[in-house]
């Protein structure tokens, strides 16, 4: 086990794919002799050359749809957006394209094509370069979405996702990027794609969350711990298509309550489809009503201290669960 | 390679925009009192002297806003990003400042240049940096967002080329209601390569829309050169317009008589004729990309910046040509400077004390229809949160 940041983490699981498959190829804007505009790809040109780190001009409609191009001649193209919010400029070709085609073919054709980027609120961008979009993706059957929170999910995430044969969009998160945890060095590590995971267990409630909220929900976790003897269990996602609900339920039907969390707008955000799924299927375990926290349901403001009062923090899962429990706080 | 002679026999053929400008380039051999080059074109000929140094006023106001603007961010007082325009100057001033009342302007990121030059004032653009409710957006945009609709100044847009179709419709809409107008669409070199960028101009030909499209041409987008961007850099990103059958010119954008004299030409044509005009402005930006992009002297030499700076700085262009024609003095100069250095000054000391907006307006200027209750015939809900954070 290594201790390694998020960032590097997805460099290995692209320097590891790049030098185990032919066909892995990665594109985007900056991200060969720039070394990426957040240093994931840093040191991957100068090691694999042009021909794997191919530097694209400002053109994400021309070269996403290139990716889906070239994969359906089967290469494994991963390409970058600088931020995930770009990725609106081309989403004829990520999401009608991409989505499509498979089916459309009945099934003649198939599109291993990653798309990875930041995705996520929190650093003061404003709203064009804000969003969160793994809901709308996950609104495409013929797409998988996946967001890590931890180094060691990002890269195993990162390799299932290249090593798979369907397009697989891959959230990360600029904020995470800096932030260290342990990865196992076996080269074939690999998370499979819909695998949740319990990152803290508890028999209190379950707060369910993907991406950063899963790292808020366990600082939030041990507060609770600490200041009411709640005993929270915190299932991260990590996929949200395909979704493992088993755990879900699993989780759920040991607690008997649910808190869903995210920075998705609540409007068919994430936490929409969690809701309903329990409520569906572990109605009679349910001591209450699901709650969910997103983020206020505007556009991401630019003005500091309001982006942070309008994303889900720890504080309001606490608050959140006090009001849960019925705690005076 | 045919593709490539015909794309620069093309525009040598039909180069109305070079020619209506080429009749006032040799300003400087017709001319012994003025010796810089396009002085002579009637725009300039009709500048006063107080004119002259208002455009120099203008040129530093930009520059010291910027500098006051970095300096702060480097103490933390803002967030996000800060593209900087220092450099760019006399573009902004040599084509905004020409606007009449039904003239128009939208840019990108990179735009705090332009809303000077519309009459925004360093105070609530400075407010705007830092977050606060007295800033141009109320704090909401940011440094690439800044609007101001009352001076015909439409943003501030942080989608590369995002801006452009809607730089398309203001015009578009000029023509609709009649007026004789125009409007500025600003992109940079690297935003070329974006398709609603070729979709608007293709629109804009088709349809003889009054749009000038601006590429503020400062040789890279972000780490990448033109040459590793775009085909024919060498022949101009303007040429492209060649394919949508809009008149383009080049221009150099040390000189701020040549940016106003070419500018008024788009001007014209697109009062006069309602046709759109493709303007390619040469220029370069000091800093990097923004103030996170500190690697900028990997992707360029030091040299290459020097040049720049000690050459071709507009500012310092402007002021020899003004100096040369015995309308500015040392002394003048260097009162200008320290003014605006002191506004700038004042500026961050009123974004310092103003406030942060209440948390309450996260959820205003959602919707015109909530914002302006009983003027619209809408019912049901319209926010999904299930309980707000300070509820
Ligand atoms: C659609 C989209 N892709 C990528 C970006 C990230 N980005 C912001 S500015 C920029 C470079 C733009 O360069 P250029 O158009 O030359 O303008 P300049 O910054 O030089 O003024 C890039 C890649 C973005 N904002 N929008
Ligand atoms: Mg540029």
């Amino acid at each position: 086990m290594a201790i390694i940041t998020y960032r590097q983490a997805i460099k290995d699981a692209l320097a590891e794919e790049i030098t185990r498959d032919e066909s892995v190829f990665m594109m985007g804007e900056e991200v060969a002799q720039y070394n990426g505009a957040y240093k994931v790809t840093e040191g991957l040109w100068e090691r694999f050359g042009d021909k794997r780190l191919v530097d694209a001009p400002i053109s994400e409609a021309g070269f996403i749809g290139l990716g889906i191009g070239a994969a359906m001649m089967g290469l494994r193209p991963v390409i970058e957006m600088m931020f995930f919010s770009f990725v609106y400029v081309a989403w004829d070709q990520a999401v009608n394209n991409a989505s499509s085609i498979r089916y459309m073919s009945g099934g003649l054709i198939n599109i291993p094509l990653v798309i990875r980027g930041p995705a996520n609120g929190g650093t003061n961008v404003g709203a064009t370069h804000s969003h969160t979009p793994e809901n709308m993706v996950a609104n495409f059957p013929g797409l998988k979405v996946v967001a890590p929170c931890t180094a060691a999910d990002a890269k195993g995430l990162m390799k299932a996702a290249i090593r798979d044969n369907d397009p697989v969009f891959v959230m990360e998160s600029t904020i995470l990027y800096g932030e260290e945890s342990e990865v196992p060095d076996d080269p074939d590590f690999i998370i499979p794609l819909g695998k949740a995971d319990i990152k803290r267990a508890g028999t209190d409630l379950t707060i369910v969350g993907h991406g950063r909220s899963v790292l808020v929900a366990l600082k939030a976790a041990k507060e609770l711990k600490d200041k009411h003897g709640i005993d929270a269990e915190v299932v991260d996602l990590r996929s949200i298509r395909p979704l493992d609900e088993a755990t879900i339920l699993k989780s759920v039907k040991k607690t008997n309550r649910v808190l869903v969390v995210d920075e998705n707008k609540p409007y068919c955000g994430v936490g929409a489809q969690i809701s309903h799924l329990v409520q569906r299927k572990a109605f009679d375990y349910l001591d209450g009503p699901v709650h969910r926290l997103s983020a206020v349901d505007a556009p991401a403001i630019y003005s500091p201290p309001l982006e942070k009062i309008q994303l889900p923090s720890d504080r309001d899962i606490i608050r959140e669960v006090e009001l849960m429990f019925n705690i005076n706080a | 390679m045919t593709t490539k002679k015909t794309a620069k026999k093309t525009p040598a053929k039909k180069k109305p925009a070079a020619k209506s400008a080429e009749k006032s380039a040799p300003a400087a051999s017709r001319s012994s009192k003025a010796a810089a080059p396009y002085a002579d074109a009637p725009i300039n000929q009709a500048l006063t002297n107080d004119d002259k140094i208002a455009a120099l006023v203008s040129m530093v106001r930009i520059r010291k806003f910027e500098q006051a603007a970095l300096q702060a961010y480097q103490k933390g007082k803002m967030g996000g990003f800060l593209h900087l325009y220092i450099g760019q100057e006399a573009t902004a001033v040599g084509t905004v400042g020409q606007l009449g009342d039904d003239d128009h302007v939208i840019t990108a990121y990179r735009d705090h240049g332009h809303a000077l030059v519309v009459g925004m004032s360093m105070n609530e653009c400075m407010a705007e940096l830092y977050g606060k409710y007295t800033g141009c957006s109320k704090g909401k945009g940011g440094s690439m967002h800044y609007f101001a609709p009352d001076k015909n100044y439409w943003g501030g847009h942080g989608i590369v080329g995002g801006q452009i179709p809607l730089g398309l419709g203001i015009a578009y809409a000029l023509k609709y209601k009649g007026k004789k107008g125009c409007c500025f669409a600003f992109m940079g070199d690297g935003a070329v390569n974006q398709g609603p960028v070729h979709e608007a101009m293709n629109l804009a030909g088709l349809w003889d829309i009054p749009v000038i499209f601006v590429i503020e041409n400062n040789k890279y987008s972000m780490g990448t050169s033109q040459e590793r961007s775009s085909v024919y850099p060498k022949e101009g990103l303007a040429a492209r317009a060649d394919a949508y059958n809009i008149v383009w010119d080049q221009i150099s954008g040390e000189n701020l008589y040549e940016v106003r004299a070419k500018t008024r030409v788009a001007m014209e044509r697109a009062h006069n004729e309602s046709r759109p005009t493709v303007l390619e402005i040469a220029t370069y930006r000091y800093y990097g990309h923004s103030i996170a992009d500190a690697n900028h002297q990997k992707y360029r030499t030091k040299e290459e910046i020097l040049e720049y700076q000690q050459k071709r700085d507009p500012i310092m262009v402007w002021e020899r040509y003004l100096k040369e024609e015995g309308v500015l003095t040392d002394e003048q100069a260097k009162e200008i400077d320290k003014k605006a250095k002191e506004e700038a000054k004042d500026a961050v000391r009123f974004a310092e004390e103003s406030p942060f907006p209440p948390k309450e307006e996260i959820l205003r200027d959602v919707y015109h229809s909530v914002d302006n209750p009983g003027t619209h015939s809408n019912e049901g809900e319209i926010f999904f949160n299930d309980r707000l954070p300070w509820n």
